[in-house]
C-alpha cells in the first residue's frame, strides 16, 4: 500500500444498490402485483388480517428510518399515529372525503412533525426519546379536549359507512398495499440517497458528520419528517380498518412496545429485517394478541434480550452468517487499472 | 487586526475555558495562503483544542476566527468546511457503518458540494492520494488504528479543502510510510492548499513546515524559522529536553 502523489482517477466504476438489489425489486414488485389481486380470489378475513399487516409495517419500517438509519431512537412516535387518525377525522368533520383526508391528514402531520422536530432534535439522544413521548402524551391531552373526540370515549368515522362493508374492505387494502409499496419505495430511495448517507454519518458519529459538511439539523429534520408522515399514514390505515377512534388507543405507548418489538427482532439498519419484524409480530397477535399486560411485557422483554444478544436482528444475523445482501445501501467500487 | 488581514485563516486573542480550567490563553495563530505550519507542544498544551476552535466544533470563549478576510467566529463546523477549512481528528472518527469508500464519498457530497459521477471520482482520489484503493469497500468498524488515521486524511481530502488541519497523522507509521505521507503533503502544499500540521515526529514535519509554532499550556510561547524554534529558551524548558531531544 502505498501514498501517491500521481492521481489518476480515470478507470473505475461503481455498483450502486439499485444494480446489487435488482432481483430483489423484482420479487417485490411481483409480491405487489400478485397481492393487489388478493380481494379477487382471497377471503374477507385474509383481506382484512393483510391490511392490519400494512399498519405494522409502516410503523416497523418508519422506526426503523429513524432509529437505525438515522440514529434517532423515539418512544412516541403514536403522536403522529394518533394524529394521523385525528386530522383524517377532522377533515371528514369538515366535508371531506374519507381516503383524501387520509392522504391530507398525514401531510398536515408531517407539518407538525416540523415544528417538533425545531424542538425536539435540538435535545441529546435520552432527551429526544423521553421528549418524543411527553409530546404523545401532550397531544393526546390536546386531542382529548376536541368535542368531536369526546374525550376518553372517542368517536367514529362515520363517513365510512357510505361505503358498503364489503367495498370498503377491499378499498382498505388496496390503499394500504399502495401506501406501504410508496413508503417502501420513498424509504429505500431516502437511504440510498444523499440525505440517507448524511443520515447513517451522524448516526455513526455526529461531530465527524458536522466536520465535513453534513447540516445535521437539516438532515435529521427531513428524516423525522418522513417517518412522522408514514406513521401518520398507518395512523389513518388503521381509522379506516377499524373505524373507531379512542385517544388512549390510538396515542398508547403499547406503539412504541410493538415498533421496538418488530424492529429489533426483524433486523435493526436493514431495509428487510423490519418487515420481517412486522410479520413475526402480526403472528404473535393472532396467538397471544389477547393476552394483556403480561403478552405486552413479553414483547418489551424480548425486544431488549435481542438488542442485547442479537443486536442485528433475525434478517441481519441471518445475512451476516450467509454474507449474501438483497438491497444494500451504499456503493461498491471497483478500480480497473490496479498499481 | 494586523493578523486576519495577511493570512488565510487566523485566530486572534483566543480564550477557552472548561468552566474553571483554562486550557487557551490569548492564543493568536495564522497561516498564509499555502504557507504549513507545524505546531508542536508537550500533551495538554492546547493544540488540539485550536484546532477544534479553528474548524467550529469547539467555541471559543472569547476570540475572533477569520478566514479568507472574513470573520468566521459565529459560523458552524459544517459552515467551515463548505468554505474550505478541514480537519483530520486525533482520535480517528470513521463512519463505522460505511464502507471507507462511502465514508470519502460522504465527504465529496457534502463537503465538496459533488455530485453523480463528479462525487464519485474525487472520492476515488483521495483514495488514491492516500494510498487506500486497496481497501476501498473494507467496513470502517474493520480497520485498524492507523488505516483509520489515514482515512481521516482522505476523508478530510474529499472535503475539497483549502487549508487542511492534520491533528498527529504521522505518529505510528513506519519511516517508509512516514516518507510517503511527507511527500503526499508536500504535494498538497505545491497545489496550493494551506496546510496547519500539529505532529510530534519532528523530522517528518521538518521537511514540509515553512513556520514552527510551539504551544505550551495554552500558550504559544514561540514561533518563527523552525530552527529558531527549537533553540528557544522557553520551547526547551517546556519539554525539559524530552521530546524535542528524541526528535532532532
Ligand atoms: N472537553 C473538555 N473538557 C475539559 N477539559 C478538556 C476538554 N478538552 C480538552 N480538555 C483539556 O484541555 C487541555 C488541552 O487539551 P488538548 O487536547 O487541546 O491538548 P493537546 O495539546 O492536543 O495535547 P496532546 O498532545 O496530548 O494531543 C488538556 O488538559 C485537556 O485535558
Ligand atoms: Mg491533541
Amino acid at each position: 500500500m502505498k501514498i501517491s502523489s500521481q492521481v489518476n482517477t480515470e478507470g473505475f466504476s461503481t455498483e450502486h444498490w439499485y444494480q446489487v438489489g435488482r432481483p430483489a425489486l423484482m420479487v417485490g414488485g411481483l409480491l405487489f402485483l400478485v397481492l393487489a389481486t388478493v380481494p379477487f380470489w382471497g377471503s374477507g378475513l385474509v383481506v382484512d388480517k393483510l391490511t392490519t399487516l400494512f399498519v405494522y409495517i409502516l410503523l416497523a419500517v418508519m422506526w426503523n428510518l429513524l432509529a437505525g438509519y438515522a440514529g434517532l431512537v423515539s418512544v412516541g412516535q403514536q403522536a403522529f399515529l394518533g394524529l394521523g387518525g385525528y386530522f383524517a377525522l377532522r377533515l371528514v368533520d369538515i366535508g371531506m372525503s374519507p381516503y383524501p383526508a387520509f392522504i391530507v391528514g398525514a401531510l398536515i402531520c408531517a407539518l407538525v412533525a416540523l415544528v417538533i422536530s425545531v424542538f425536539a432534535l435540538r435535545l441529546k439522544e435520552g432527551e429526544f426519546a423521553i421528549a418524543m413521548w411527553v409530546t404523545a402524551e401532550v397531544i393526546r391531552i390536546l386531542v382529548m379536549f376536541d368535542p368531536i373526540v369526546q374525550g376518553e370515549t372517542g368517536t367514529s368515522l362515520l363517513a365510512m359507512n357510505q361505503y358498503a362493508p364489503e367495498l370498503r374492505r377491499n378499498i382498505n387494502f388496496w390503499f394500504g398495499l399502495l401506501v406501504v409499496a410508496g413508503m417502501l419505495g420513498l424509504v429505500l430511495w431516502l437511504v440510498n440517497s444523499r440525505i440517507g448517507a448524511a443520515a447513517q454519518a451522524i448516526r455513526d458519529d455526529e461531530e465527524a458528520a458536522k466536520s465535513i459538511g453534513i447540516r445535521v439539523m437539516r438532515v435529521k429534520q427531513i428524516i423525522f419528517v418522513v417517518a412522522a408522515f408514514g406513521c401518520a399514514l398507518a395512523g389513518s390505515l388503521w381509522l379506516a380498518s377499524s373505524v373507531t377512534f379512542q385517544p388512549r388507543t390510538y396515542f398508547g405507548v403499547q406503539w412504541t412496545v410493538f415498533m421496538l418489538f418488530m424492529v429489533l427482532v426483524g433486523g435493526l439498519k436493514t431495509f428487510e429485517g423490519p418487515i420481517l419484524g412486522a410479520i413475526v409480530f402480526f403472528l404473535l397477535q393472532e396467538f397471544f394478541g389477547d393476552y394483556g399486560a403480561w403478552y405486552l411485557a413479553g414483547l418489551g422483554v424480548t425486544a431488549i434480550l435481542f438488542a442485547l444478544y442479537a443486536p442485528n436482528g433475525i434478517w441481519g444475523e441471518w445475512q451476516n452468517r450467509k454474507g449474501v445482501r438483497f438491497l444494500p445501501t451504499g456503493v461498491t467500487l471497483t478500480l480497473k487499472n490496479k498499481e | 487586526m494586523t493578523l486576519g488581514s495577511t493570512s488565510v485563516i487566523a485566530g486572534i486573542g483566543i480564550d477557552k475555558h472548561y468552566g474553571a480550567f483554562q486550557v487557551l490563553h490569548g492564543v493568536d495563530f495564522s497561516a498564509n495562503k499555502g504557507e504549513a505550519v507545524g505546531i508542536v507542544g508537550p500533551n495538554g498544551a492546547g493544540k488540539t483544542t485550536l484546532f477544534g476552535v479553528l474548524a467550529g466544533s469547539t467555541a471559543p470563549s472569547a476570540g475572533v476566527i477569520t478566514y479568507q478576510y472574513t470573520d468566521i467566529t459565529a459560523t458552524n463546523a459544517a459552515q467551515r468546511c463548505h468554505a474550505g477549512i478541514a480537519r483530520t481528528h486525533q482520535v480517528p472518527r470513521p463512519f463505522l457503518g460505511m464502507t471507507v469508500f462511502e465514508n470519502l464519498l460522504t465527504a465529496a457530497t457534502n463537503g465538496a458540494g459533488l455530485t453523480g459521477y463528479e462525487a464519485e471520482a474525487f472520492a476515488v482520489r483521495a483514495l488514491i492520494q492516500t494510498g487506500m484503493s486497496p481497501l476501498a469497500n473494507r467496513p470502517a468498524a474493520a480497520l485498524g488504528l492507523l488505516d483509520r488515521k489515514r482515512l481521516e486524511l482522505a476523508r478530510a481530502l474529499a472535503t475539497a479543502p483549502k487549508v487542511l488541519l492534520l491533528d498527529e497523522i504521522g505518529g505510528g507509521l513506519t519511516e517508509g510510510e512516514l516518507h510517503q505521507l511527507v511527500t503526499l503533503i508536500a504535494q498538497l502544499k505545491d497545489d496550493g492548499l494551506t496546510i496547519v500540521w500539529i505532529e510530534h515526529i519532528l523530522h517528518a514535519l521538518l521537511k514540509v513546515i515553512d513556520r514552527l509554532v510551539c504551544m505550551s499550556e495554552g500558550r504559544v510561547i514561540a514561533q518563527g524559522h523552525p530552527k529558531d524554534v527549537m533553540s528557544d529558551d522557553e520551547v526547551m524548558k517546556a519539554y525539559l529536553g524530552s521530546e524535542l531531544e528524541v526528535a532532532l
